[in-house]
């Protein structure tokens, strides 16, 4: 049981669009482990962007159960998923969303700063998570002033500084070029042999192949859970 | 979001945006440049006033019975002025009743003091005050002699042709050369110099070193006051504490003396430093009034536009606000952010202000006459009110920001 990270129960989120109710989750139903490395897939409109809102403590449902580390996460406030965000989950997103005047440093403290650390203890452990994703030596560079390889190893040191229970990649290598891409799969893939938990979303396959699972989201609804075959040896 | 954190971004955000933020902080920073400037002008004359004005002109512990007030402070009527006109003059008798009668231990001297121009070796100077008064004017005005000495009582009593100069007029007349037993001819009569009195300094740009003391029964008496009266009578008191029962005393005394009823007004002055200032004082309650309304008025404003520039911001920094969301800010972390971020562009104004207002301050010092000095607390309210206005200013924009939509605010460019 305590090794059930994740536990979504017939979870239903719809929206309103005008006259239009739009159901984007139809009662999706998942269980994510320790130290899994899933990948979330779906082709546009299967529900993928809602299922990583869900995931990420960003939206809350209509109907339906979201334990998260043993948390209900459903019900919370806003002040409280706030808080879930900060401990529990590390984003990485399409875009990286770095602040663009502060520095790779300034970015990656900045889970810390919500978390309510000292400046010192801060320092040391954003210093440490740079260091763990091979940018020790950028620590004072702003994001325009790296390459987007860079900007998203800034963002997943960002995303782990805080170690969370989740690591949850939103298409993380959306903008980028493919020998870039499969430098920050790389890392994804490192981090999970270190025991992190990894949920990807994405629509690719061949980025969803890093993964040891696949879910196949369609119409709002879970279309497939596969653990494809993979020699190991890699 | 720990409170340095946030200002120093505050910080960085002005420095990066130096022309938008100059807009954004002016409305402040002419509020408060404004208030401390005057305030300081207002202040500078308080002290100007009390310190050197009054005392210097009447004294601190004297008082002077006159036929009208000497020192007049804003409008006085024409029906005053008739009033005034149509008063008695101090005569020698009022005066020996008042100095025979009075029971509060106290100096006297009568005098005449009037404007005219005197003649020394072949100069001439203009505007110079002729005092002719008895010997305890020195005492009563405070002067110490730079050189020589006042008059004896002797002299006084003979109404000897001696003067005792101020300093100025000293330098005016006879430049580099010792005045002392040289001659200063006043209204057709030569006075031999007896002593120098000590500078004075300025008063308002006006010179308080011109002026010749004769004794009072010399014959430059005759150059302002008719014979057998006099401009007034100057009293001092032993101590500033007996001043207020003398004053009571002599206006009793002088109201037996004129045979006034109880239902007519007194048709004389006894004229206090505390009463000549008291003209002031309204004029400065009146600036401390209308102040608070006029840096009210820019504040306001001020305030405003910085209200502006902070929901400009929320809205271009919607996408950094939904990071900050999705890393873990709570609503009030955002809100606090935002506040803060208000307060520091208005108490940089504020700042910027203070220093403005005390530069100014120093410039009006140093180019008018009037005086100022910067108060303290002028410059603490500056700084609270550059807080206050900045909070204020920032609880709509910050409270807009906080109510944002993670999702949304993530999706925006």
């Amino acid at each position: 049981m305590n090794d059930v990270v994740i536990r979504i129960d017939s979870l239903v989120r719809e929206y309103r669009m005008g006259e239009e109710l739009v159901q984007a989750l139809r009662g999706v139903s998942l269980e994510i482990r320790r130290n899994e490395y899933v990948a979330i897939m779906g082709p546009s409109g299967s529900g993928k962007s809602t299922m990583m809102n869900m995931l990420g403590c960003l939206d809350t449902p209509n109907s339906g159960e979201y334990w998260l580390n043993g948390q209900e996460v459903s019900r919370m406030s806003d002040d409280a998923l706030a808080r879930v965000r900060n401990r529990e989950i590390g984003f990485v997103f399409q875009t990286f969303n770095l602040l663009p005047r502060a520095t790779a440093l300034e970015n990656v403290e900045l889970p810390l700063v919500y978390a309510g650390l000292s400046g010192k203890v801060r320092r040391d452990r954003a210093k440490s998570a740079l260091e763990r994703v091979g940018l020790g030596n950028r620590m004072d560079h702003r994001p325009n002033e790296m390459s987007g390889g860079q900007r998203q190893r800034v963002a997943i040191a960002r995303a782990l500084v805080n170690e969370p229970s989740i690591l949850l990649a939103d298409e993380p290598t959306g903008n980028l070029d493919s020998a870039t891409s499969t430098d920050v799969m790389r890392v994804f893939g490192l981090l999970h042999q270190q025991g992190q938990t990894i949920i990807l979303v994405t629509h690719e396959a061949d980025i969803a192949a890093h993964a040891e699972r696949i879910v196949t989201l369609r119409d709002g609804r879970v279309a497939s859970d596969v653990r494809p075959e993979r020699t190991e040896a890699a | 979001m720990p409170f340095f954190e946030a200002v120093r971004m505050a910080l960085t955000t002005l420095w990066t945006q130096k022309l938008k933020s100059f807009f954004s902080l002016i409305g402040v920073l002419i509020g408060v440049t404004f208030l401390i400037a005057v305030v300081s002008i207002v202040q500078g004359m308080n002290v100007y006033m009390e310190d050197e004005f009054a005392n210097r002109l009447v004294g601190l512990n004297t008082f002077k019975l006159r036929r009208t007030p000497d020192i007049n402070m804003g409008n006085i009527t024409d029906e005053t002025w008739r009033e005034w006109a149509r008063r008695p003059r101090i005569d020698y008798g009022d005066a020996d009743w008042v100095m025979a009668k009075l029971k509060t231990p106290a100096i006297f001297a009568r005098a005449c003091d009037g404007g005219t121009n005197v003649v020394a070796g072949g100069r001439t100077a203009s505007g110079v005050r002729v005092v002719a008064a008895d010997p305890p004017i020195f005492t009563i005005r405070n002067y110490d002699l730079a050189s020589g000495r006042p008059f004896s009582n002797h002299e006084a009593r003979l109404g000897s042709l001696v003067g005792v100069i101020g300093f100025e007029l000293a330098e005016r007349l006879f430049p580099g050369v010792d005045p002392l037993g040289r001659s200063v001819t006043v209204g057709g009569l030569p006075y031999r110099i007896i002593g120098v009195v000590e500078k004075q300094g300025t008063l308002f740009g006006f010179s308080m070193d011109n002026f010749v003391i004769t004794p009072f029964e010399s014959p430059a008496n005759r150059l302002t006051c008719r014979l057998g009266y006099m401009d007034e009578l100057n009293v001092q008191t032993t101590s500033v504490d007996h001043l207020t029962s003398a004053v009571a005393e002599a206006e009793e005394l002088m109201r037996i003396r004129r045979r006034l009823r109880p239902n007519q007004d007194n048709n004389f002055a006894l004229e206090t430093a505390e009463g000549a200032l008291e003209g002031w004082r309204k004029i400065s309650a009146v600036l401390f009034t209308a102040l608070p309304g006029l840096v009210a008025i820019s504040l306001v404003v001020g305030g405003i536009v910085i209200m502006n520039i902070m929901l400009m911001a929320v809205s271009e920094r919607t996408r950094e606000i939904g990071i900050r969301k999705a890393l873990g800010a709570k609503r009030r972390d955002i809100l606090a952010q935002f506040i803060i971020e208000s307060a520091t562009i208005s108490t940089v104004g504020a700042a910027i202000g203070i220093g403005l207002g005390i530069l100014l301050a120093y410039v009006i010092k140093a180019t008018t006459p009037l005086p100022a000095s910067v108060a303290p607390w002028s410059i603490g309210v500056g700084v609270f009110v550059g807080v206050f206005v900045g909070m204020i200013a920032g609880v709509y924009p910050a409270s807009r920001a906080s109510r944002l939509d993670p999702i949304q605010a993530l999706r925006s460019e």
